[in-house]
């Protein structure tokens, strides 16, 4: 007797998940929907043309080509291995840091070059600022990391008003106001991201990349991330990695939906873009079948 | 247990049978195994027994013989052939000068070396790895034979620095160097990449992120490291008879002129006099070289545990 109801449980559950999940998704696209939608704007910041990354002549992603939009969010999703991550360390030189890394093709940056010979790293990661997978505070005080950045760029105006403004900016100035001096590693994993998010913003760049902000990141953290996105965006581009198609379809404005490609020994996998379109677009009504098979979690 | 359905004879039988061959297999170990295990186990200790009764044999014999001097006229008094007032004042002055020179010497090439090999160096280019290779084996090189660079190149030779502080200072420097620049460069790995990547992604340049974010953050470790080295150095005896510490002196040592001994060399001295009251002062000397060392030693691991970086 007891067994059998155990399965009928089972099933009940896995149908109520599966709902859910659904239920989720179509709420999180619904919310998106209310959210009054200004006029996006269409000036580029970034112009990907054909760009391929390679490690050791081994291609890592293939022929990339989308633009990135100012004031918008744009995010990036694909499974595992398909090179958002390689893809997003393009926008600020840091596959730069990693010597047997090569980018071929064009990223042009508010028109420019960004790989130009005239083009140095430091000043382009300066305009370009990153928050990380895993918050990577300083091992200093709260105070310190914000104010790392500003000092060593040789920032101009009162160091205490710069700090007051990052945090607030983050929305963790309440929380920390009484503890500047207190070091960073004692703080929760959610506000060393917000940290991590306020020191990037201390150095006033023009665009923030996030590489999977939220991954370690409990639900609540998270929730207070995204918020955060749609207030950052009023004066910052962003551009976000996520394996979360959740978090994608609530938070951008565009998305690009790459997949990994294998040769034909399958010895070689690469990341390629599969659609890049207004999130809702993806979401709702994907012009590639590939797209639809992953956002409604056929596949991945 | 209760909500179990009623079992059969049969199930019953089973599960006893499976739970008899069970416990034959898990809880039987066989006698030969217990031991050689008890064997086994008894030997490690009486290695570590052995170890431990060395250095407690030491203590104990110095404590015992150097007692009857041990007195903090140790410190003010001069050496002297005359064992009632004879003390290690100018050993233990020339000691700290030599170590204080050492310090001064080692941090910045230790430290750059290191600095060097770990941000900068690729491992990809051969020159690189020769160098990393040849740090490991310049750390197992027996100190004498840094006596005899000393000797040949430092005070006499290319230098022509003559038998001084300096020149011992020098030559103590370059036989701690290569465990300075290991100990810098394990503190230095261990401050995560996601730190420099935190740096670099604000737009630090890579010498800015090296001054105010790693090396900071691996001070602590490299304090260690330098603490460690010079207390070796501190106990160094064979490199120093030869650059020139061994002679005897009643005043007091000048850095770069002059004679001078060192507090392990005098120890060595006073022992191989043929008076037994030398030989119990020279006891007393190893006793307060002990607690130098001891001393040196706790620091550097209060240092290592107060200021260790958990990431």
């Amino acid at each position: 007797m007891e067994r059998m109801t155990d399965e009928q449980r089972h099933a009940e559950q896995a149908a109520a998940h599966e709902s859910a999940a659904q239920r989720g998704l179509s709420q999180a696209i619904a919310v998106d929907a209310e959210r009054p939608k200004k006029d996006l704007s269409r000036e580029k910041v970034f112009e990907l043309k054909d760009v391929s990354v390679r490690y050791d002549g081994k291609p890592a992603v293939k022929e990339i080509t989308f633009d990135v939009f100012k004031h918008n969010i744009t995010a990036l999703i694909g499974p595992s291995g398909c090179g958002k991550s390689t893809l997003i360390r393009c926008f600020n030189r840091m596959n730069d840091l990693i010597p047997s890394a090569t980018v071929e093709g064009e990223i042009l940056y508010h028109g420019q070059d960004l790989y130009g010979p005239n083009v140095d790293p430091v000043q382009a990661r300066k305009l370009i600022g990153m928050v990380f997978q895993k918050p990577n505070p300083f091992p200093k005080s709260i105070y310190h990391n914000i104010a790392f950045g500003p000092r060593t760029l040789g920032m101009k105006g009162n160091m205490d008003e710069i700090v007051e403004k990052a945090l607030r900016g983050a929305a963790l100035w309440d929380e920390v106001k009484d503890r500047l001096g207190d070091n960073a590693y004692g703080m929760s994993g959610g506000q060393q991201q917000r940290l991590c998010i306020a020191r990037c913003i201390a150095v006033e760049p023009d665009v923030i990349l996030m590489d999977e902000p939220c991954s370690a990141l409990d639900p609540i953290s998270t929730g207070k991330i995204e918020d955060l996105m749609f207030e950052l965006k009023d004066e910052f581009s962003i551009v976000i990695v996520t394996h979360n198609m959740q978090q994608a379809a609530r938070v951008s404005d565009m998305t690009a939906f790459l997949i990994v490609e294998l040769d034909a020994d399958e010895q070689n996998r690469w990341g390629r873009i599969v659609e890049y379109d207004d999130t809702e677009k993806i979401f709702t009504n994907p012009s590639d079948p590939r797209t639809e098979d992953y956002v409604t979690g056929k596949v991945g | 247990m209760n909500d179990d359905p009623p079992r059969t004879e049969r199930t019953r039988l089973a599960v006893a049978g499976a739970r008899a061959t069970t416990e034959a297999v898990i809880s039987g170990q066989p006698r030969k195994d217990v031991i050689k295990n008890t064997v086994f186990a008894a030997l490690l200790l009486v290695a570590i027994l052995i170890a431990l009764a060395g250095l407690a044999a030491l203590l104990i014999q110095a404590f015992v013989k150097g007692r009857p001097e041990l007195s903090l006229d140790l410190f003010t008094e001069s050496g002297s052939s005359d064992p009632t007032i004879a003390g290690f004042r100018q050993a233990i002055l020339g000691s700290l000068m030599l170590i204080g020179g050492v310090i001064v010497l080692v941090v910045p090439l230790g430290v750059g070396a290191a600095i060097y090999l770990e941000e900068y160096g690729s491992r990809e280019k051969w020159w690189n790895r020769l160098i990393e290779l040849n740090i490991q084996n310049l750390a197992a090189v027996p100190s004498i034979i840094y006596g005899i660079l000393g000797l040949g190149f430092i005070v006499r030779g290319p230098l022509d620095l003559g038998f001084t502080v300096f020149a011992g200072s020098i030559t103590l420097a370059l036989l701690v160097l290569p465990i300075v620049i290991i100990a810098a460069r394990e503190a230095i790995r261990a401050v995560p990449p996601s730190i420099r990547e935190g740096a670099l992604a604000l737009g630090a340049t890579k010498w800015q992120t090296i001054r105010r974010q790693v090396l900071p953050a691996s001070i602590s470790g490299i304090a260690t490291g330098v603490i460690l080295a010079v207390s070796r150095a501190f106990g160094e005896t064979a490199p120093l008879l030869l650059v020139g510490a061994a002679t005897f002196v009643t005043f007091d040592p000048q850095f770069f002129s002059g004679d001078y001994t060192a507090l392990p060399v005098q120890i060595f001295q006073y022992a191989t006099r043929p008076q037994d009251e030398f030989r119990i002062l020279s006891a007393a000397g190893i006793i307060v070289l002990l607690v130098i060392l001891l001393a040196m030693n706790s620091f550097a691991i209060w240092l290592r545990n107060r200021y260790e970086q958990k990431w």
